[in-house]
Formats: structure tokens, sequence, C-alpha cells
């Protein structure tokens, strides 16, 4: 892939990635610029964003939206640091994440990211609090603070009592609010969701958003979500509306119309 | 980190007991097989030794004729009498010198018959082999000058012709002889080379020569040398005395032979030894076998828990957390393999060496060996699918069904 290396000495780019290191206040949080993915090579290859520009702040709720194909999962997924640009640059916290090796990208996600998928995926046969303890076993933390937290966590979720049972025990919006214990047991800068309410009726919708909202507004944790059900997407105070790879439409919802969701 | 991931791979393999088990059977068997090929191998090898051993490890046979193995001999021209005297008065530090001279025969009582062999002796056989009669006595001096009918029986023709009766006192029939029984011999068992050694009748030399044989020849000359007394010291002088009573000119070959037992020991262990190791070579190929069975289950399970993986990856865990966890689970995999094929090989060697008579020798190294390479089966066997897990894309990963 055709990443462009800016040459950065790879030591700063480390210490950047050391937990509790205070963001760079003049940089927002996620910025891309001009960035383009192409899948396949030759004939058969597949532009995907046809150069996307996006500048998201600390603390947004930004729900993005598109027809399918139009570009939204792959741009979750370079803004989830699981995939780079083919050209122009995702700067994270200023850093761009472009030149980072595959290893340098996993404790990035490691340290600022939080992931809620559509399909929750939980380690199955594996208790609601193991899943949830998961991402603090690769930060390296002790397991009394380990237990600790990801029971706050789960708490925090209304998942008090069920930190024994496993995911085949719990209905789906019971495992979605797991998998949301998971992404912010680490107190991530951004917590990426991808369609996190597809698989839910709109009754565990609404709750599930509910806590979304609730993690943003009181944790000040910055969220970004995919979803194609305008009803979720009201409760976002941003909407970017994808097609063709490119953003079509940024719009700011205004503190009205959040006060009654449509 | 470690830790962790021995935790982990612990929690994975209680969730597949079953397929854990049977993937690491392979690893059981061959460590079994491996440690109880060499337990029992040390085990035959030290019962030669004892048997040996039980036989006088100070014991030279002397033979006629050039040496042709294990026990050979035999043929060229017979000894005298005069040739063990010889040896006796000439070579020093001997504990004794034993003429004797043998023929199949069969000996008669009764109605009962049974073929034998029948060994012309002078009380000094009982010395050189250390074999002690257990009821009755040896020959006394007057019957061994004199050539008397009478002998003494070992502990298979006692039962074969006499069953439940008093042999001391009644005739046993040779050819035209009727001999006394004065003694029976105390049991030995299968020798080393797994014939009988209680099955044979012994007289007086001088009787077996006139009535038996019908002539003045002794075929074998055991002499036992003096404890802590050079048995190579005293094989080199016998053949030195030999040689010359034997007309025997410089360059010529001896028509003679005369055997260390402690050589046959060598040569037995030497057997046994060899055969441990084929035995242990196959045994290994086992081992071979049973960690490709490991790196197949692995590569099953990767597959299978891709979809793990692609959520481990994207929380955050670097490539090389993966390979350790999943190459932790395949080493506690074949190590524990390893753990029950040792206590396996414990168990069933001992069995083993209880059925088969043979002395249980459990070598430590041995049991350590086995068990690291059960652990280093597993890094190898288990690198292979554990790095196929670390290079997984993880938006691939993650959509695996």
């Amino acid at each position: 892939m055709g990443s462009r290396l800016r040459g950065n000495d790879s030591t700063g780019l480390t210490r950047a990635f050391l937990p509790g290191d205070c963001p760079m206040s003049e940089s927002p949080l996620i910025a891309l610029a001009g960035v383009t993915k192409i899948f396949g090579a030759g004939a058969a290859s597949m532009q995907a964003l046809r150069g996307v520009n996006l500048t998201i702040n600390a603390g947004e709720f930004v729900a993005i939206m598109g027809p399918s194909g139009s570009g939204k999962s792959t741009c979750m997924n370079i803004l989830g640091c699981l995939d780079t640009p083919s050209s122009g640059s995702y700067r994270f916290k200023g850093v761009d994440v472009g030149a980072l090796e595959r290893d340098q990208r996993a404790r990035l996600r490691r340290h600022y990211l939080g992931f809620v998928f559509q399909g929750y995926n939980l380690l199955s046969r594996t208790s609601a609090l193991e899943n949830v303890e998961l991402p603090l076993i690769y930060r390296g933390a002790p397991a009394n603070e380990r237990h600790a937290r990801a029971e706050r966590a789960l708490a925090a979720v209304g998942l008090g009592g069920w930190a024994d049972h496993t995911p085949s025990e719990l209905s789906g919006g019971q495992q979605q609010r797991v998998a949301i214990a998971r992404a912010i047991v680490t107190e991530p800068a951004v917590l990426l969701a991808d369609e996190p309410t597809g698989n839910l009726d709109s009754a565990r919708g609404r709750e599930i958003m509910e806590l979304l909202t609730t993690f943003n507004r009181d944790q000040g944790i910055t969220i970004v979500m995919v979803t194609h059900e305008p009803d979720m997407a009201a409760y976002a105070r941003r909407v970017v509306r994808f097609f063709d790879g490119v953003v079509a439409s940024d719009e700011q919802r205004t503190a009205q119309a959040l006060a009654e969701p449509a | 980190m470690l830790w962790n991931a021995l935790l982990l791979a612990l929690r994975e393999l209680r969730r597949n007991v079953m397929r854990s088990f049977l993937t690491i059977l392979g690893i059981v068997i061959g460590v079994a097989a491996v440690i109880t090929m060499v337990t029992i191998g040390g085990g035959a090898t030290l019962q030669v030794t004892q048997q040996v051993a039980s036989l006088g490890s100070n014991l030279l046979m002397i033979r006629t004729g050039q040496r042709m193995g294990p026990g050979g001999g035999g043929g060229g021209v017979a000894f005298r009498l005069a040739d063990a005297d010889a040896i006796a008065r000439d070579v020093g530090a001997l504990a004794g010198v034993a003429a004797s001279a043998s023929q199949n025969q069969t000996a008669i009582v009764g109605n009962e018959s049974w073929s034998t062999q029948v060994t012309g002796v002078d009380n000094q056989f009982f010395v050189v082999r250390n074999w002690s009669v257990a009821s009755g006595r040896q020959f006394i001096d007057s019957e061994l000058r004199a050539g008397k009918a009478v002998c003494v029986i070992g502990a298979t023709v006692r039962a074969k012709l006499f069953g439940a009766a008093e042999p001391l006192g009644n005739n046993l029939r040779l050819q035209k002889l009727s001999c006394q029984v004065i003694g029976v011999l105390e049991a030995k068992g299968q020798s080393t080379m797994g014939s009988d050694q209680d099955d044979l009748v012994l007289l007086p030399l001088r009787t077996f020569q006139r009535r038996i044989s019908g002539n003045q020849d002794v075929r074998l000359i055991q002499v036992s040398v003096q404890e802590g007394a050079s048995t190579e010291k005293a094989q080199a002088d016998i053949e030195r005395l030999l040689r010359e009573r034997r007309h025997i000119a410089g360059s010529k070959e001896d028509d003679f032979n005369v055997m260390d037992m402690k050589e046959i020991t060598r040569m037995l262990t030497g057997t046994t030894q060899v055969l441990t190791a084929l035995l242990g070579a196959v045994a290994a190929v086992s081992l071979l076998v049973g960690g490709i069975g490991i790196m197949n289950i692995m590569l099953v399970s990767v597959t299978e828990r891709t979809r793990e993986i692609g959520i481990r990856l994207a929380i955050g865990a670097v490539e090389r957390e993966v390979l350790t966890q999943f190459l932790v689970e395949a080493v506690v995999l074949s190590s524990f393999g390893g753990v029950i094929g040792i206590a396996l090989a414990i168990a069933g060697s001992w069995g083993l060496t209880v059925y088969l008579e043979v002395p249980y020798v459990l070598n430590p190294a041995i049991i350590v060996i086995a068990f690291l390479f059960s652990a280093a089966v597993g890094v190898i066997f288990g690198y292979f699918p554990a790095r196929k897990a670390a290079r997984l894309d993880p938006i691939e990963a993650l959509r695996h069904e």
C-alpha cells in the first residue's frame, strides 16, 4: 500500500502512545485529509474512498450514515487504525497513523480506542467479566485492578449481577452492553461503534444509544458511530453522510434538535 | 504476560478436554514408549550382568579349537588332565582349576528317561562355578581316584526322573553304567544364553572317561581367578603355558581359546544396549508423529478461533502476544502429554519388569530428557500455527464466520 511516510522519528511516536500522555491541544483528535482507499490492483481494483476530509474533536458524538458501499465501513476501519489509507493522511492526536507499523497501530488501539461491533464480537464460552477484562490484560493491569475495573464497567452498563454469565446466556441487548463495557473499561479517547444497534429491536437499540450518550456526556468519551437508522443517528450531535466514497454532507445538530430526537 | 498466556492456555484446554486429550495421545504414547523401552533395556542389561556375575565374573573358560563366538570352540586336539594340573601349578593367583568333559546322554530311572548333559568333573567344579549341593554331598577323594559309579544331579534332572521321590541313594542309569545319586545341586535357573543350567548330571571325571567317553580327553578347563587379581594377566599366563605345552610355534594361531566371562558380559550388554537404542528410536518416531498431531489440531484451532484472534487484535494485542498465546497453548498441550506419558511409563515399565522378571531400573535422566523433548515438540510444531494466528488481518478475522 502506498501509505506516505513522513520520516517521523519512531521514538517520538512510541512516546506518543504511552498511556496517560496528554493530548496535544492544538491538533484535533481525528483529522482525515484527502484520504483514499483502493482495494485490489489494476482493472479489478475498487476505490472505496475518493478523498475524504473529516475532522473530529475530542468530546464529539458523530454518526456516520450512508448507503451500503458508500465507504463508511472502510472509513471506520481506517479511523480504528485497523487499516491504513492508500493516500492522504490520517492524523490521530497529530500522529500520522499511515506511517505506523502494524504493532504500533495495535498499541495505539490498545491505549486510545474502544470498539463496539454490530455482531457484539464477544469471546464465546467466556464470562462477561473476563470479556470486559480482556483489554486490561493487554494493558498489563494487575489482576485485582482488572477485576475491580471490569466490575465497575459492567455495573455502569447495568449488568452488575451478570458478571459470571457467558454470552450464550445473555440476550442480544445484554451482549452488546457487555461489548460496550469492554470498550469503555480502558477509558479510551474514542469509542468506535459499527452499527451497534443493527442486530437489536428498537427498544433495545434505544437503551444502547442512551448508554452511549451517557458515556459521551459524563466521561467525555468521543464517539464515532456508523448507523443507517435515522432514529439512532438522532442521538448524535453531528451527522456525517457518505456517498460514493466522499463526505456528502456534514451537519451539526442544534441543542434544540437534540432535546427532542426525531 | 507469560503467566497470562499460561492461564489462557489452561482455560482453552479445559474447554476442549476430549480434544486436548486426543491431541496429546500421540505424545503420551511416544514418551511412554521411549521411557519404557529404556527402562526395560536397562533392566535387561543389569540382569545379564547379574547373571554373569552369579556364574562367577572371575571365571575363565578354556576350550579347544579357535574362538567361534560366545560359547563357541570345540574341535581341535583335546586337553589332558595334566594340562589342568600344569595351569594350577604354574599360573598364580587362581582360586580353582576345574577340568571337565561332557556328552549328551539319556538318563534312565525306572520307566522315566531324560536326555541330559553328562559331565565328568572333580570337586574343583563346585569351587569355580560357585555352586553348592542342596542336599547330599560332593564327591569324596576315593570316589574321584577310583572312578566310582556315583553322581550329583541338577534340579531339572531330579524333577524329571525322580519327581517327588527321594533321589539320594537311588540309582540312575547312563548307557550301561548304573550310578548312585549322592547329591542334588542347588537350582540356578536359566543361563544368560537361555539354556537350563540345572539340566545336568555330574560324574567323577575318571568315571566319565572310562565308562562314558572311553578316552582321556578334557574338553573344558574352567579357571576362577582370585578376588582382586587380574583376569587379563591370568588369561595371558594360561595362553602362554598352553601354547608351550601344545607346541604352537611363535606365529601360529592358538588352537584353543580362553574366554573371559567379563568379555561375554560386555558382549551381551552391548547387544541389549543396541536393541534398546533401536526400540528407543522407533519410539522417538512416534513422538514426532505426536508432534505433527499437535500441529494439525493447533491449525484447526487457529481457523476455528479466527474471530477470537480478530477481537484480540482489534482490542490491541500485538503480533507477539497472539504468537505467545498459541505457542504457550501448544507447549502446555505437549508438556501435559509428556507428564502423562512419564506417569504411564513409570507404572507400565514397572509392570513389565515384574512380568519379564527383569530388575526395575528407572533412569531419571531419560525422564527429564523425555519431558524436555515433549515441550520442545510443542514449541517446534506449535510455532507455525501460532505464527499463522499472529499474522491474521484483524479486519478479515473479524469478518470470519
